[in-house]
């Protein structure tokens, strides 16, 4: 090509190049500044034999910092791919180290799905950090050669009586629904959790899910020597420039606002655009490869491109269109402006190619070529600035084994239990008891969410199944046979900061049964692994433990982990925040139309309680809310159990038993009981002194319990003899607790009897009373 | 009545899909001179007598503390109109 003529001559210029860095050995360089270690900057001379040049340098920061790199959590992340057998694998497409996982659904569809987090930009612009993050999120899904079909947001925030709290939840909420309604994809579910410990690092974390036909599965690599490399989508402005690094990696304390780098503001309409551009280019087969342009921006594109592809890559920088004429070649590579992707095209396609884009009006340009050697070349002009091994930027960074420590809180913590305080429970006493009931259900966490996803859009595209306020999000895939999958995220940080193995089981066991009490087969796991600094061994040892436990119940369950994100350094002050692993699981199910629904529809329908109560209060929802207390051991979790629960719920489903099926997690039955009121707004009479007899607890346990494997589930009284017996052929302990009616009321026997309209007000005024 | 008139854009150095689209619909309509658009705001604060430096000086303090994003955002002018 014309565009790259040898010339290796020192020429003095602006701009450091390789040859400049060839003869001035001794330059002092900001690598310090830029995050490196000197450990690391000594590796990348002796990886290039001499001083990076000032581009090389920016390039390697930035993908050697943890965001990119996951150079402290790698170690651990490995045991995903290594603790799975071939069934668990059979469905799997894609697996680990992608833009996101791919898994086979069935008649020749298969879905993408992945969460991010997009904590430290949302804390410092909520509203762009949290539309940029869902606009992230599903270029990752694009890339794969899916169309998005779904987004879902996980967000935790400050305490909600604090000032600060309610910036940023408007912030991040109007961003979300700003950018994903824009987009017109529905956003079916998500969490919202308030705890103080987010006060100064709320966790804003985006999913989304795309559908493909088997044939259009994309990958990110370029392998064929010749072919163009084509940067198109918007122009490359100095958004973002070193957020990913700075802004990702380390903590707000140390850069202060001063240094805060410039965030990025992103353009929905520009993706819905680049969206079906893609797509269009796909179904042309006009591209060998793709990539995102997320963090790290074309640093990261090229270098990963060539790299998974085993190949090298020649790229001219001027031929980047530009939104500021003035960028150095820096900041060209390190800028995060959104919207962009990187095409690798043959050369035979280029026409065809420019006809797609133009159609669309998508700007592009051909910025280099794909060549056969192992080397990445990028050039300025007639200057060479970058002449690197591919390998060493994209996946050969540095791998620590951090010091773990346990915690010297840990055993005290454990031991200060609801029992050794002898914190009070109101047994005796009915009215105490009832109240609270509704002073859980209407607490920040337990109430209804609706003021924020009202605010989303959760049925454009017409395929939505279930969507918040039920267990799981379900969208339709196949219009013709109704296919669909559904998805359910969940993190208990409570839980984990108690027992961070067994808290990210127990997350991994709400979200199986979350999805599984909508009629839908679990099938595969993402994960969005939210903790404090990694240099904290006291950190270390709880990220361990939660990977440990993660990898060891995806075995225990056979689904696979698909992919995942890391967000280390969560934390203000000193004090990171509660370990937080999101995890999301994603199900099939043949026919949407079988969908359970997760409320009482019909009177005169038998309420039952799957499961067993135990007397588990410690980390509960009741201990927080009534006693302020967190301490103790989370509640056991049966992964095995769980696996024979889920499979009953499918068989049950199958033969059309349940009317409804909801899961037990926070806040026990209490909270159960009010949402399947409330659904539909269908009364009932409860009783719990046969729970009290079978399982041994008191009244406190019956109704604020949060032991697992347990679901509540209605039934029309044809079908209960085969209900039941199908529960006892299979081993699940069952349970008639109640019958649903007309009443208008919910009375549980002995307790309390209230109107609905009573408890809605309750439940549903507390969210925009705060923030309204 | 007098005003202060806050004047605020987007930072220079970001997107500004607003001003991006309305150049690109300007282009399509043949003004193909106009090389970029960019779009801000202009705030008008009303007052019922006569102007001061400490409202000047409290105007622009309010301008970027609380009228404009300064993440995103810069105030560009604080001027007076009687």
């Amino acid at each position: 090509m014309a565009l790259f003529k040898k010339k290796q001559k020192f020429v003095p210029s602006g701009v450091d190049t390789t040859a400049e860095a060839a003869v001035t050995p001794d330059k002092a360089q900001p690598f310090v500044e830029l995050g490196l270690k000197l450990e690391e900057y000594a590796r990348i001379r002796e990886i290039l034999g001499r001083r990076p040049t000032s581009s090389e340098l920016a390039m390697y920061s930035v993908m050697w910092s943890e965001h990119c790199s996951y150079k402290s959590s790698k170690i651990y992340l490995r045991q995903f791919g290594e603790k799975v057998t071939d069934e668990m694998k059979k469905d799997l497409m894609v697996g680990m180290g992608e833009n996101a996982g791919v898994v086979d659904i069935g008649e020749g569809w298969a879905v993408t799905f992945k969460v991010e987090s997009h904590n430290h930009p949302s804390y410092i612009e909520p509203f762009q950090g949290a539309a940029t993050g869902v606009g992230g999120i599903v270029r990752d899904i694009l890339t794969m050669g899916a169309r998005p079909i779904a987004v879902m947001d996980q967000l935790r925030f400050g305490a909600p009586n604090d000032p600060d709290t309610a910036r940023v939840v408007h912030g991040v909420v109007d961003g979300i629904s700003f950018y994903g309604n824009c987009l017109g994809l529905p956003n079916i579910g998500g969490e919202t959790v308030f705890d103080k410990v987010y006060q100064g690092n709320p966790l804003v974390n985006a999913l989304s899910v795309g559908a493909l036909r088997h044939e259009d599965l994309k990958l990110a690599k370029a392998s064929n020597p010749g072919d163009l490399v084509i940067l198109f989508g918007a122009r490359t402005g100095a958004d973002g420039i070193g957020g990913v690094s700075v802004l990702a990696s380390e903590t707000f304390d140390s850069t202060g606002p001063a240094k805060r780098p410039a965030v990025q503001v992103g353009d929905p309409f520009a993706e819905k655009v680049l969206i079906e551009c893609c797509l269009e280019l796909y179904h042309a087969q006009v591209v060998a490869g793709i990539q995102d342009l997320g963090g790290a921006g074309i640093s990261c594109a090229t270098s990963e491109l060539a790299s998974n592809g085993g190949a090298g890559m020649r790229v001219q920088l001027q031929k980047v269109l530009k939104r500021d004429e003035s960028l150095t070649p820096e900041e060209i590579l390190m800028s995060e402006s959104q919207e962009r992707m990187m095409g690798i095209v043959p050369k035979k396609d280029l026409k065809a190619f420019e006809a797609i884009v133009n159609k669309w009006e998508v700007e592009y340009s051909v910025i280099g070529e794909v060549i056969g050697e192992d080397r990445l070349y990028i050039n300025w002009g007639e200057e060479e600035i970058v002449n690197v091994p591919p390998r060493t930027v994209a996946h050969d960074g540095p791998v620590y084994e951090r010091p773990v420590a346990f915690p010297s809180y840990q055993d005290a913590l454990n031991n200060d239990t609801v029992h050794s305080r002898g914190l009070y429970r109101a047994n005796d006493n009915s009215s105490e008891l009832a109240a609270q009931l509704v002073q859980i259900v209407s607490s920040p966490n337990q109430a209804d969410k609706g003021w924020i996803t009202n605010q989303y859009d959760r049925y454009v595209g017409g395929n939505t199944a279930l969507a918040q306020p039920d267990d799981s999000g379900m969208v339709r895939v196949s219009e013709e046979t109704g296919l669909g999958i559904s998805i359910a995220t969940d993190a208990n940080g409570r839980y984990c900061y108690l027992d961070p193995y067994q808290g990210a089981r127990l997350a991994l066991a709400e979200a199986y049964r979350n999805v599984a009490v909508g009629g839908a087969k679990p099938m595969a796991v993402t994960n969005c692994l939210n903790f404090g600094s990694p240099e904290n061994p006291e950190v270390m040892w709880q990220f361990k433990q939660a990977t440990a436990g993660l990898a060891d119940g995806c075995l225990e369950l056979g689904i696979p982990v698909t992919g995942g994100n890391v967000s280390f350094y969560n934390q203000t002050g000193d004090v990171a925040i509660h370990p937080t692993p999101v995890v999301g699981v994603l199900g099939v199910i043949d026919n949407v139309a079988r969908r359970i629904p997760s409320g009482w529809q019909d009177e005169g329908h038998n309420i039952y309680l799957l499961g067993v109560t135990k007397d588990e209060l410690d980390g509960s929802v009741w201990s927080e809310v009534i006693h302020g207390h967190l301490g103790g051991r989370p509640p056991v979790v049966d992964l095995g159990f769980e696996k024979q629960l889920g499979d009953a719920l499918a068989a049950a489903s199958e033969q059309g038993l349940l009317a409804s099926a909801h899961d037990l997690s926070e806040a026990g039955l209490a909270q159960a009981l009010v949402e399947c009121t409330l659904r539909f707004n269908m009364g009932a009479r409860v009783w719990l002194n046969e729970i009290s007899e079978r399982d041994g607890v008191d009244r406190t346990c019956a109704l604020f319990s949060e032991s697992t494997g347990r679901v509540l589930v209605s039934v029309g009284r044809e079908d209960d003899v085969k209900f039941v017996g199908l529960c006892e052929a299979r081993g699940i302990p069952v349970l008639r607790i109640g019958v649903t009616d007309n009443s208008g009321q919910l009375e549980i026997q002995d307790i309390a009897t209230w109107q609905l309209s009573d408890l809605r007000g309750a439940h549903e005024a507390t969210l925009p009373e705060l923030f309204g | 009545m007098p005003k202060i008139i806050v004047e605020v854009m987007p930072k220079e150095v970001l997107l500004d899909p607003a001003g991006k689209s309305v150049n690109n619909a300007l282009h399509r309509k043949g003004h193909k001179d106009i090389t970029a658009v960019r779009i801000g705001k202009r705030i008008e604060l009303h007052f019922d007598r006569a102007v001061t430096d400490a409202d000047i000086a409290e105007a622009q303090q309010i301008g970027e503390s609380f009228l404009s994003n300064a993440v995103i955002e810069d105030v560009v002018s604080v001027t007076v109109q009687n």
